[in-house]
C-alpha cells in the first residue's frame, strides 16, 4: 500500500511486518522514530507477540539482543554514532557467535566534536566486525533491506547492519510502498536457529578459544560473508519476485554501459546524483553512477566488472579515514588493482554538509578533464583551515579548534590572535 | 519540479507544514519529498524546512538552493536571516502578516515579481481565532493553495484530516479555507489592479 | 507449660546431619541425583570457593526448576575454567558472552523465553539465572544490573565475591576490602593494601532498588545457600544472591582452609549474611560466637603487613568497626 510518511516510520512498520519477537532499545537522534515507532505498536497491541524493552544503553541493547537471539527469538535494536561506539564490543561478540541480528544505523557522524548530522563514519567504523552492512538510497529501500536483512541473516547465521541516512532519509516525508503481512510472510519465514539456548539440549555458546582454533573459527565468519556475496543477488531477485521492484543486491550501476568516467558512492546521495549525471550525459560528457549497496561482503568482483570499460572512477564518499584518506575509495581500490584505471577520492558530506549538484557538477567536469587532485575534500574552507594551521605554528594555547574555527567565522566573539 | 521552501520559528509547526504539503501532493497522486534543515532543536530559533513535488520520482537531495516558492511563517525573521536566497525570478511569496510588502520593507526585492505571486495572510490570527492556538502552518497552506494552484484546496484539508482529529481538525479546516479565500481575494484584486 | 529451647548446632561434616533430615530438606549435592549441572573436570584452582559455590547454586535452581534453567555467566574465573578449549564442564545451556553485560544478556534470554511461552503455554517453563564474579558485578557490569534491577526483568543474578579480578592476576575491584593487598594496591608504602573507600556493598544497593529478593550466603553455610537459591526461585521477578567465595590464591590463604576462612568472614561480622524482600530486611543468619576480625585476618597472606612485629592497630581497628557497624546494621547477633 502507498504511503506518503517519515522514513523512520516506514522501517518501523518493514520492521513490524518481520514478526520480530524481542526488540531492544535506547535512544539516540537521528534513529529514535524508529524505536519510538515500534514501541508503540508493541504497547497498543498492533505489533504482537513481542516484548519491547528500554535498556539502560546502547551497550546493553545488543547485550540484551544477543541473549534473545541466542534463545532463539527473532530479535532487532537500532542506533547510530555514539551509540554503535558505546556498544563495540557487543557489536563484535554478536557477529563473532554468529546470532542473526539486524540492527538500523541511522548514519550520523562521530564525534568529537560532537555532531548529529549524517555521514558514514560510524557504520564504517565497524566495517570489519563481521556484520553484513546495507546501505539503502531511499526510503523505500530502506523499508525493504530490513525486509531482506532478517532473511539473509537467518540464513547464514550473521548479523545485519541496515544503514540508512540520518535526517536525510530517516527525517524525510517520502512516499513508500508498505508490502503486505501475507507478503512478508510469504517471504520470510519464521526464525529457526542453528545454535539455541535449549534445557531440552544443552550446548556451552561462547567458550574461550584458543591459538589451536582460533584463525579457523574467524576464517568461517569470513566465509560466511563470501556465501553472502552470492546470496544477496539472489535474495534481491526473490524479493522482486514477491513484491515487484528491484532493491538491494551487491550494487546499482546508472549510466555505466558507455561511461568513460564513474562515480561511485553508497546511500542517499546516489539521488542527487544521479540527477547530476543526467544534466551533464545531456551535456556530452560519457558519465555514469554506480552504487555499492552491500559494503560488508565488499562486492569486489561486481565492482571490478562494473568499471571494466571506464578510464576513471570517482569515490565519493562520506567517511574520512584520519591519516589516509578514504574509507570506500581503499575497498575499491583493491577491487581494481591492476585494472589501469585513473581513481580519485572525493571526501564529501562530513558531519551533515550539504552535497550540492552544483558542487558535484564542477568537480565530475574537473574530473573528466584528469583535472582532479587525487583526494579532494569537497567544498573544504582552505581559508579557515589554513589560518588555523598558521595559527597554531605562530602559538602554543590556541585553545579548542571548533572554537578558533567558529571564531574566524565571526559566530563566537574575537580574540586578538 | 516545484520547490517550496518555508521559513519559520521553532515551535510554529514549520516542519509540519512540509509534511502536510507532501500529503496533500502525494493524495493528487503526485511524488512529494520534504525534510527540514535540522538544526539545534529549540522553540524560537529559525527554522528551515523543505518540500520537492513533482510526477516522477524525486531523487535529489540537497536542500532547497533555488525555491519556485516561499512561505514565511515568521515576519522578524524577514531581516533576520536572508529567506529569499536563490528565490526565482517571479517566484511566489506568502508571509504570515497583517502588514504589506510595502511596508515590511520588501518592495525593492520583490519588484519582478507578478502582483498576485505576492500575498500575505495573517494566519496567526485565523489560528488562534478558529483553533485558538497561535501557531499559523495550517491557514498558510490554505493560502499557499490559493497562491500556487499546486494542490487543491481539498488535498490540503485531506492533509489536516490525517494529522489532527477532532476539534482542533475541524478548527485547521476553517482557518486554512479562510486563509484560501482571503489569498484568493488578494490575488483577483491584484491581477483586477494591474489590468486597469 | 513452658519450654526452653535448646539449639543444635552442626558442627564438622554435614553428612550425619543430611540423613536425620527429612529427604527434602537434604541438601541438592548430597543427592545420587545431583544434577552436576558444573560438572568435575573443570581447571578451578585446589579450594577454590568460587567452584564450591557456583555447583551449590546452580544445581539448587536446576532443583527449583525442575531443570529447565538456562544460565548467563560473565567473563572470569567460572567462565573460563568451566569452558577450557575444546571442553565444557556445563551440562545446562550457558552463554558466555562478555564482561560487563551479563545482567543484559539475561535479561535477553528472559524476554525471548517470555514470547516462546506466550505463543506455546503449554511448554514448560523456563527461567534464567546469570553470574559473574565481583568484578563483573560491581565495577564493570554495574550498569547492566541495575538496569535489570530497575526493569525488574526476571531474573535472578548470582555474584560470586572473592574480593579482587582474580582471574587476570589478583587486582583491586570495588568490592576488594580496605587494607587488602592485590596486585594493584600493594602493601607498600605509608598506607598498604586497598585504601579505606566508601566501599560498594552491592547487596544493599540491590536493596536500594527493593527488588523482590535479595541475599546474601558464604560457602561456609552450603545448606543456607541452597536455601536461599530455592527461596529465589520462588520470586518474580529481579533477584540478587551474593556470595562469598574465598579465593586461596589471591587471598594467600590454604586451599584446604576455604570453608574455615568463609565461616570466620561470618563469625567476626565482616561479611553479613541476611536475606531482604523489597528493600526491607528479613533475616539475618546470626554469628553464634562473636570473633575479633584478627582471627579472619591473620590466616590471609594479603593482609600480613598489618601484622608481624608491629601490628598496625589502628588499621585493625578500623576493619573491627566496620565488622560492629555490620552486626548492628544487619542484626546478626542473636538476641536469645
Amino acid at each position: 500500500m502507498l504511503k506518503q510518511c517519515e522514513g523512520s516510520h516506514a522501517v518501523a512498520e518493514a520492521v513490524a511486518l518481520c514478526r520480530p519477537e524481542v526488540i531492544c532499545a535506547y535512544p539516540i537522534s537521528p534513529q529514535t522514530h524508529i524505536v519510538e515507532g515500534l514501541g508503540e505498536m508493541v504497547k497498543d497491541g498492533s505489533l504482537a507477540d513481542c516484548e519491547f524493552i528500554n535498556v539502560e544503553s546502547e551497550f546493553a541493547a545488543m547485550s540484551v539482543a544477543i541473549g534473545s537471539s541466542a534463545t532463539g527469538a527473532r530479535t532487532y535494536t537500532a542506533t547510530a554514532s555514539q551509540g554503535l561506539l558505546f556498544m563495540a564490543e557487543a557489536v563484535f561478540n554478536a557477529s563473532g557467535l554468529g546470532l542473526p541480528i539486524v540492527m538500523t544505523v541511522a548514519n550520523r557522524a562521530i564525534g568529537a566534536p560532537i555532531n548529529i548530522w549524517n555521514d558514514h563514519s560510524d557504520s564504517l567504523s565497524m566495517r570489519d566486525c563481521g556484520w553484513l552492512q546495507l546501505f539503502a538510497e531511499t526510503n523505500q529501500e530502506a523499508l525493504d533491506l530490513h525486509i531482506q536483512a532478517f532473511k539473509l541473516a537467518e540464513e547464514i547465521s550473521l548479523p545485519v547492519m541496515v544503514c540508512m541516512d540520518g535526517f536525510i532519509l530517516t527525517h524525510a516525508y517520502e512516499r513508500v510502498d508498505v508490502p503486505t503481512q501475507a507478503e512478508v510472510d510469504a517471504f520470510l519465514p519464521p526464525y529457526e536457529p542453528r545454535q539455541v539456548l535449549d534445557p531440552a539440549e544443552p550446548v556451552s555458546i561462547g567458550a574461550m578459544v584458543g591459538p589451536e582454533a582460533f584463525m579457523e573459527v574467524r576464517y568461517l565468519a569470513h566465509a560466511k560473508q563470501m556465501q553472502a556475496l552470492e546470496r544477496i543477488p539472489q535474495l534481491a531477485e526473490e524479493f522482486k519476485q514477491v513484491f515487484g521492484r528491484e532493491s538491494g543486491g551487491l550494487i546499482r550501476p546508472y549510466r555505466c554501459e558507455d561511461a568513460e568516467t564513474i562515480v561511485i558512492a553508497m546511500g542517499s546521495v546516489l539521488g542527487t546524483l544521479k540527477d547530476t549525471v543526467d544534466e551533464l550525459r545531456d551535456a556530452g560528457h560519457k558519465i555514469g553512477v554506480l552504487g555499492i549497496v552491500s559494503f560488508r561482503p565488499f562486492p569486489l568482483v561486481a565492482v571490478a566488472a562494473a568499471l571494466k570499460n571506464c578510464k576513471r572512477f570517482v569515490v565519493l564518499e562520506k567517511s574520512l579515514a584520519v591519516g589516509i584518506g578514504g574509507i570506500v575509495a581503499t575497498n575499491v581500490r583493491m577491487a581494481v588493482t591492476g585494472m589501469g584505471l585513473k581513481g580519485y577520492t572525493v571526501i564529501a558530506g562530513l558531519g551533515g554538509r550539504a552535497i550540492t549538484m552544483k558542487s558535484l557538477t564542477a568537480m565530475l567536469d574537473k574530473a573528466g578533464r584528469d583535472a582532479l587532485e587525487p583526494v579532494t575534500f569537497l567544498d573544504l574552507d582552505w581559508k579557515a583551515v589554513n589560518k588555523q594551521i598558521e595559527r597554531e605554528k605562530a602559538h602554543r594555547k590556541t585553545g579548542p579548534v571548533a572554537e578558533a574555527l567558529l571564531r574566524d567565522a565571526g559566530i563566537v566573539g574575537a580574540r586578538n590572535y | 519540479m516545484f520547490q517550496v521552501r518555508i521559513h519559520g520559528r521553532g515551535g510554529q509547526g514549520v516542519v509540519t507544514a512540509t509534511e502536510m504539503l507532501s500529503i496533500a501532493a502525494f493524495d493528487e497522486g503526485r511524488h512529494a519529498q520534504a525534510f527540514p534543515s535540522f538544526g539545534s532543536e529549540r522553540t524560537g530559533a529559525p527554522v528551515v524546512a523543505f518540500c520537492r513535488i513533482d510526477d516522477k520520482e524525486i531523487r535529489l537531495r540537497e536542500p532547497i538552493m533555488a525555491p519556485d516558492a516561499l512561505i514565511i511563517q515568521d515576519p522578524t525573521l524577514l531581516h533576520q536571516v536572508d529567506c529569499f536566497a536563490g528565490l526565482k525570478p517571479d517566484g511566489y511569496i506568502l508571509i504570515n502578516t497583517n502588514k504589506s510588502f510595502e511596508e515590511l520593507g520588501l518592495a525593492d526585492l520583490v519588484a519582478g515579481h507578478r502582483a498576485e505571486r505576492l500575498c500575505t495572510v495573517s494566519a496567526t490570527d485565523l489560528a488562534l481565532k478558529h483553533v485558538g492556538r497561535p501557531v499559523p502552518n495550517v491557514p498558510l497552506l490554505g493560502g499557499f493553495a490559493a497562491i500556487s494552484g499546486l494542490i487543491r484546496l481539498e488535498s490540503v484539508i485531506k492533509a489536516i484530516e490525517e494529522k489532527f482529529s477532532g476539534k482542533v481538525a475541524a478548527g485547521n479546516i476553517a482557518a486554512a479555507t479562510e486563509a484560501y479565500n482571503i489569498v484568493r481575494k488578494e490575488m483577483e484584486e491584484a491581477a483586477h489592479a494591474q489590468a486597469v | 507449660m513452658s519450654y526452653q529451647p535448646i539449639k543444635f548446632y552442626q558442627t564438622g561434616t554435614f553428612t550425619v546431619g543430611n540423613r536425620l533430615l527429612a529427604p527434602e530438606e537434604r541438601s541438592v549435592q548430597a543427592s545420587s541425583k545431583r544434577f552436576n549441572s558444573i560438572n568435575s573436570g573443570h581447571r578451578a584452582c585446589q579450594g577454590c570457593g568460587e567452584a564450591l559455590g557456583a555447583r551449590y547454586a546452580i544445581d539448587a535452581a536446576m532443583e527449583a526448576t525442575h531443570g529447565q534453567l538456562i544460565a548467563a555467566n560473565a567473563t572470569g574465573c567460572l567462565e573460563v575454567f568451566s569452558t577450557p578449549y575444546p571442553e565444557t564442564s556445563w551440562q545446562i545451556p550457558w552463554i558466555h558472552s562478555l564482561f560487563g553485560n551479563t545482567a543484559a544478556v539475561a535479561t535477553g534470554i528472559a524476554a525471548a523465553l517470555k514470547i516462546k511461552q506466550k505463543k506455546n503455554p503449554q511448554a514448560q517453563e523456563i527461567r534464567v539465572v546469570a553470574q559473574g564474579g565481583d568484578g563483573g558485578t560491581t565495577d564493570i557490569g554495574f550498569g547492566c544490573l541495575s538496569g535489570m534491577f530497575e526493569r525488574n526483568d526476571d531474573v535472578l543474578y548470582i555474584c560470586y565475591d572473592n574480593g579482587g579480578y582474580m582471574n587476570t592476576g589478583v587486582q583491586r575491584s570495588s568490592a576488594t576490602p580496605p587494607a587488602a593487598r592485590t596486585a594493584t594496591t600493594m602493601a607498600v608504602g605509608p598506607e598498604p593494601g586497598n585504601a579505606f573507600g566508601q566501599g560498594k556493598f552491592v547487596p544493599a544497593i540491590a536493596m536500594a532498588h527493593e527488588i523482590p529478593y535479595v541475599a546474601t550466603a558464604t560457602v561456609a553455610d552450603l545448606r543456607d545457600l541452597e536455601a536461599k537459591v530455592r527461596r529465589a526461585m520462588e520470586f518474580r521477578g529481579a533477584r540478587y544472591i551474593h556470595i562469598l567465595v574465598p579465593c586461596p590464591l589471591g587471598w594467600g590463604t590454604q586451599s584446604s582452609e576455604t570453608i574455615k576462612m568463609a565461616r570466620l568472614a561470618k563469625e567476626t561480622g565482616i561479611f553479613p549474611v541476611f536475606e531482604a524482600e523489597h528493600g526491607e530486611l528479613k533475616s539475618a543468619l546470626a554469628i553464634r560466637r562473636q570473633l575479633p576480625v584478627e582471627e579472619y585476618l591473620k590466616p590471609q597472606k594479603r593482609y600480613a603487613h598489618l601484622f608481624g612485629k608491629q601490628p598496625n592497630v589502628a588499621v585493625i581497628a578500623k576493619l573491627q568497626a566496620l565488622a560492629d557497624r555490620n552486626i548492628r546494621k544487619y542484626k546478626l547477633l542473636e538476641t536469645v
